[in-house]
């Protein structure tokens, strides 16, 4: 079967979760969302089927399951938005509309995207720009301690979530620049593998960039995915696992370090390892609730629209703002906190099954690695697999207390305009790359099939 | 450059393995451990998302109700008690504020639908929401009313009286609690608002209290009922037995009086009933001893809570209790505790409820049925769930020492200490009980009634009694609180 006929039975599942999910909503729910509501879904699947359309036409080889299991990952977000507040559904709905747009202008403007790696440091202080741009005042913006958002008139923006895509650009060009200097010069030292000085430095002042991200931005998760993602480039350049190992060293060491002069850095970290202590810092709520819910949850869950998420009666505050932003028993149930009220919802199995929807992303971005032909692609096919299964470990784990909690988005789940927007560029690339590397080479002319390539590996002079 | 990329992706197998091992870890393993964390509101929001079974009476009155509220989205339901302080006792009252007491906290699982784990996942599946069951009371409402109002006369009319007093009936047969009044009543309506309720918790009064089952005051003479039965089942004595009469008397080192220091010659144990003779029980304890004492008492339920489906932390056992507040099997002054007071070893005590089960035993032919308060639970379609069975709980007696105390009593009725007490004019039979609290010149006393009718065919068994009421006496103050709740219970059928 072709490539995209695959991709079309693929979208199958995901027009089914949406209208099982989005049926089961409206009828646990029947007595206060309109049935008019509904189509938010349809809205949804119009969409998902124009972008087949687009990559049929523009990109015939691509992955045949990336976009579709993007867009079951965006089902499972749009259905549990629509059950917390069917305002946020069809917010969320609109902004794939948004984020389909940017994948198409992605594709049709970057045709080679090899122009890329000639930008890298332009690119790459576009990156740094935005990472630091919360930080800026007056567009700046704080929320629970870290910086993380921008605010400009009545957008509000989250700029990580493009800069990951910058800097693992700017990786991925740099370190497919550099990598024969990295391994071809290295030295043995007391049996480990130390790079010549010259070219370890860039690699040292990523290290302090990520340091300085941590002590800027405060995010130990945004830090994490970024620092992550590099030592998974720099990994898969030089194939020495001693770089990986010094890297996350330091990266370990500076994070303690940093951790101990952050307040708040060292308050998610505290909450993190003692979440129910006694007269514990107030943030630790969030994550009480996180497991709270989770343990609702148990094996099924309680069912779409059936789980505790409002409070109610004597506990219910007085609210101006509208739910969830006041009177959730989970703080940010539909951005952070989104993956607990899937398990609460749909229990361990749903959970589970978002994580393995995560786990064959991820395997169809490393098979695109794999198979791109040149080193860039590679480079950054792995890169941009990377700090999107970084990212998605890092909410995930935050919410389930393997880690701190951190204030990312679940990719392609959480609400979020910028967060959606970033990864259908995402995307996007992924699918450049992927759409390179399956493309059949085209014979010039009918003709005797070409020799075979002499097989090196037999050790043929 | 491949081989990297592989091991980087199993390396992110890995990471996501992890997530998974945890979110088991909460969502599974340890989800009953938070729970039940005190952090963990969400339990108790979630049961006021429930609507709860109502709880009506036998004969049909409504006595609790879960109404919604707000409306809109998730309705919460919030308890709504239509009769007021008249079921305030033994019903209790359930709000999120304070919580649950009384019947609304043991029969939270019926009521809240989910003492069926299948019913309750086939609800899910339904999409049905959770439907509590419904509960009826084996309790009278018209029997109830009568207690109650029979209580307060008895409290108005005494001027001695603090106002406090509980009176219990049960159906001898069928263990069935047909009225359960306590005085100083409360409304469990009033108790949502958490002020109300801390004021109610700090009454001197203590309105809170179900003084039924959970006070326990010095039975005195119905105490030799209990007495008579060890005796007469031991196959020592006979109704005929006789001892002296005289007063006072020498027991455990001290002078021991009849009521008034009355004399009386040698008299059988039947007159000593009828006349309520201290020295005569409290000479048959010393010959009885406090082994067959204790046996007796046990299986009368004493030294245990009683059997009813009402929370263990609203239930108080029956016994001789010493100083430290524990029941004791031995080493109690037996001759005092046959007449149902005692010393610094042991002081007789006995809840309304456990003397009520004293006069039902007997009213059954020696053979003690468990009580209930529960008729019947229906699901909210209205199949019936479970119903009462009569249910044995101990053979208390030889039904021969059963028919030879309800002739005994009888005769107490009728020309003892509790003539001119009537039951719709059949026989029926009564012991009363004034015991003395505190120093006896003070006059204090805690007059209690335990009877059952008709003495042939015993329908209902009853236990009155009032707190600590100056110059009271168990004939005049409990004796028409029992009469009243009697003919009740017999004109509502039993």
């Amino acid at each position: 079967m072709k490539a995209r006929n695959r991709e079309l039975l693929a979208l199958i599942p995901v027009a089914v979760l949406i209208t099982a999910g989005f049926t089961a909503v409206l009828i646990v729910n029947s007595n206060h969302i309109s049935n008019l509501s509904v189509i938010y879904g349809g809205y949804f699947l119009a969409v998902c089927l124009g972008v087949h359309l687009f990559i049929r036409a523009r990109l015939p080889y691509a992955d045949p399951y990336l976009f579709p299991l993007c867009a079951l990952l965006a089902a499972v977000g749009l259905v549990i938005l629509y059950r917390i507040n069917d305002a946020l559904a069809l917010k969320q709905a609109s902004i794939f509309v948004a984020g389909a747009v940017l994948l198409a202008l992605t594709i049709i403007f970057l045709r080679d995207y090899k122009v890329l790696e000639r930008y890298r440091y332009l690119i790459a202080l576009a990156g740094m720009g935005l990472l630091l741009a919360p930080r800026l005042p007056g567009i700046g913006s704080q929320v629970n301690g870290a910086y993380l958002g921008i605010n400009a008139g009545p957008l509000s923006f989250q700029p990580a979530e493009v800069a990951k895509i910058c800097i693992v650009i700017f990786l991925a060009s740099y370190l497919h620049e550099r990598r024969e200097l990295l391994t071809v010069g290295a030295k043995r030292v007391l049996g480990l593998t130390i790079p010549p000085l010259k070219h370890f430095g860039p690699l040292l002042a990523v290290w302090g960039a990520a340091m300085l991200l941590l002590f800027v931005i405060r995010d130990i998760g945004s830090s994490l995915m970024f620092f992550g993602a590099f030592l998974a480039l720099l990994y898969v350049a030089t194939n020495r696992l001693s770089y990986v190992l010094a890297g996350l060293a330091l990266f370990l060491v500076g994070t303690y370090f940093v951790s101990h002069s952050v307040a708040h850095v060292q308050e998610r970290v505290d909450i993190w390892l003692h979440p129910f202590a006694k007269h514990g810092p107030s943030g630790a709520g969030q994550v009480q609730q996180s497991l709270f819910a989770q343990a609702d949850g148990g094996l099924f869950g309680a069912g779409l629209g059936s789980s505790l998420l409002k409070l109610t009666g004597p506990f219910a505050p007085h609210c101006v703002q509208a739910f969830p932003d006041c009177g959730s028993i989970l703080p940010a149930p539909h951005t952070d906190e989104i993956y607990a009220v899937i398990v609460s919802e749909l229990g361990l199995f749903g959970g589970v099954g978002v994580i393995v929807i995560y786990a064959m992303i991820a395997a169809r971005g490393f098979k695109t690695a794999v198979m791109a032909p040149d080193g860039f692609s590679k480079l950054l096919a792995a890169g941009l697999t990377a700090v999107f299964a970084l990212q998605a470990f890092v909410i995930i784990g935050g919410v389930v207390k393997l880690i701190p909690l951190t204030g990312v988005t679940m990719p392609f789940v959480s609400f979020g305009g910028s967060s959606v927007i970033a990864n259908m560029v995402l995307l996007a690339l992924l699918l450049q790359i992927s759409d390179r590397a399956r493309r059949p080479v085209q014979p010039f002319e009918l003709g005797p099939a070409p020799p075979p390539p002499p097989d090196l590996e037999m050790g043929y002079p | 450059m491949n081989a990297p990329i592989v091991r980087i992706y199993g390396f992110i197998l890995l990471l996501f393995a992890g997530l998974i091992g945890f979110s088991s870890y909460w969502a599974v393993f340890h989800a009953d451990a938070l729970k039940q964390n005190s952090l963990n509101h969400r339990p108790l929001i979630e049961t006021q998302t429930i609507k709860r079974g109502n709880i009506t009476t036998a004969d049909g009155q409504l006595v609790a109700e879960s109404k919604p509220q707000g409306g809109g989205a998730n309705p919460i339901y919030v308890r709504d008690y239509p009769t007021g302080s008249l079921f305030g006792h033994p019903v209790g009252y359930s709000y999120i504020q304070v919580g649950q007491s009384e019947l609304e906290s043991s029969l939270n699982d019926s009521l809240v639908g989910s003492s069926n784990e299948f019913s309750s996942i086939l609800d899910e599946l339904r999409g049905h929401a959770q439907v509590g069951d419904n509960v009826a009371l084996t309790i009278n409402s018209t029997v109830q009313k009568t207690a109650m109002d029979a209580l307060n006369a008895a409290n108005a009319s005494t001027a001695g009286s603090n106002g406090a007093g509980a009176v219990v009936a049960l159906n001898p047969t069928t263990g069935a609690v047909l009225a359960m009044a306590s005085t100083p009543p409360y409304d469990p309506n009033a108790v949502a608002n958490t002020s109300t309720y801390s004021k109610l918790n700090r009454d001197k009064a203590a309105p809170l209290v179900d003084r039924a089952v959970q006070s326990r005051y010095p039975p005195g003479s119905t105490m030799k009922v209990v007495t008579a039965a060890a005796a007469l089942d031991s196959g020592q004595f006979t109704p005929d037995t006789v001892l002296s009469g005289a007063s006072p008397i020498t027991i455990s080192g001290s002078p021991l009086s009849n009521s008034n220091g009355e004399q009386f010659g040698d008299i059988s144990m039947t007159t000593a009933l009828t006349f309520s003779v201290n020295t005569y029980f409290a000479q048959v304890g010393e010959k009885l001893g406090p082994g067959p004492m204790v046996d007796m008492m046990k299986r009368f339920g004493f030294y245990s809570d009683p059997q009813a489906q009402l929370p263990d932390t609203d239930m108080t056992a029956s016994g001789p209790l010493n100083t430290s507040g524990n029941l004791v099997t031995s080493g109690f002054d037996v001759g005092r505790v046959a007449i149902g007071q005692g010393g610094a070893e042991g002081t007789m005590l006995a809840t309304p409820f456990q003397m009520a089960e004293v006069a039902a035993a007997v009213a059954n032919g020696g053979v003690l049925e468990r009580p209930s308060l529960v008729q019947k639970v229906t699901d909210p379609d209205g199949r019936t769930l479970s119903e009462l069975k009569a249910q044995a709980q101990s053979t208390v007696m030889k039904p021969q020492t059963a028919t030879q105390l309800t002739d005994m009593m009888t005769r107490v009725t009728q020309e003892g200490t509790a003539a001119g007490l009537t039951v719709g004019g059949a026989p029926f039979a009564g012991k009363t009980g004034t015991a003395e609290i505190g120093d006896p010149a003070l006059g204090v006393h805690q007059p209690w009634f335990i009877a059952f009718a008709p003495a042939s065919d015993p329908q209902v068994a009853v236990a009155a009694t009032i707190e600590r009421c100056a110059g009271c006496f168990g004939a005049e103050v409990a004796g028409p609180i029992a009469t009243k709740v009697m003919e009740a219970a017999i004109a509502s059928g039993g």
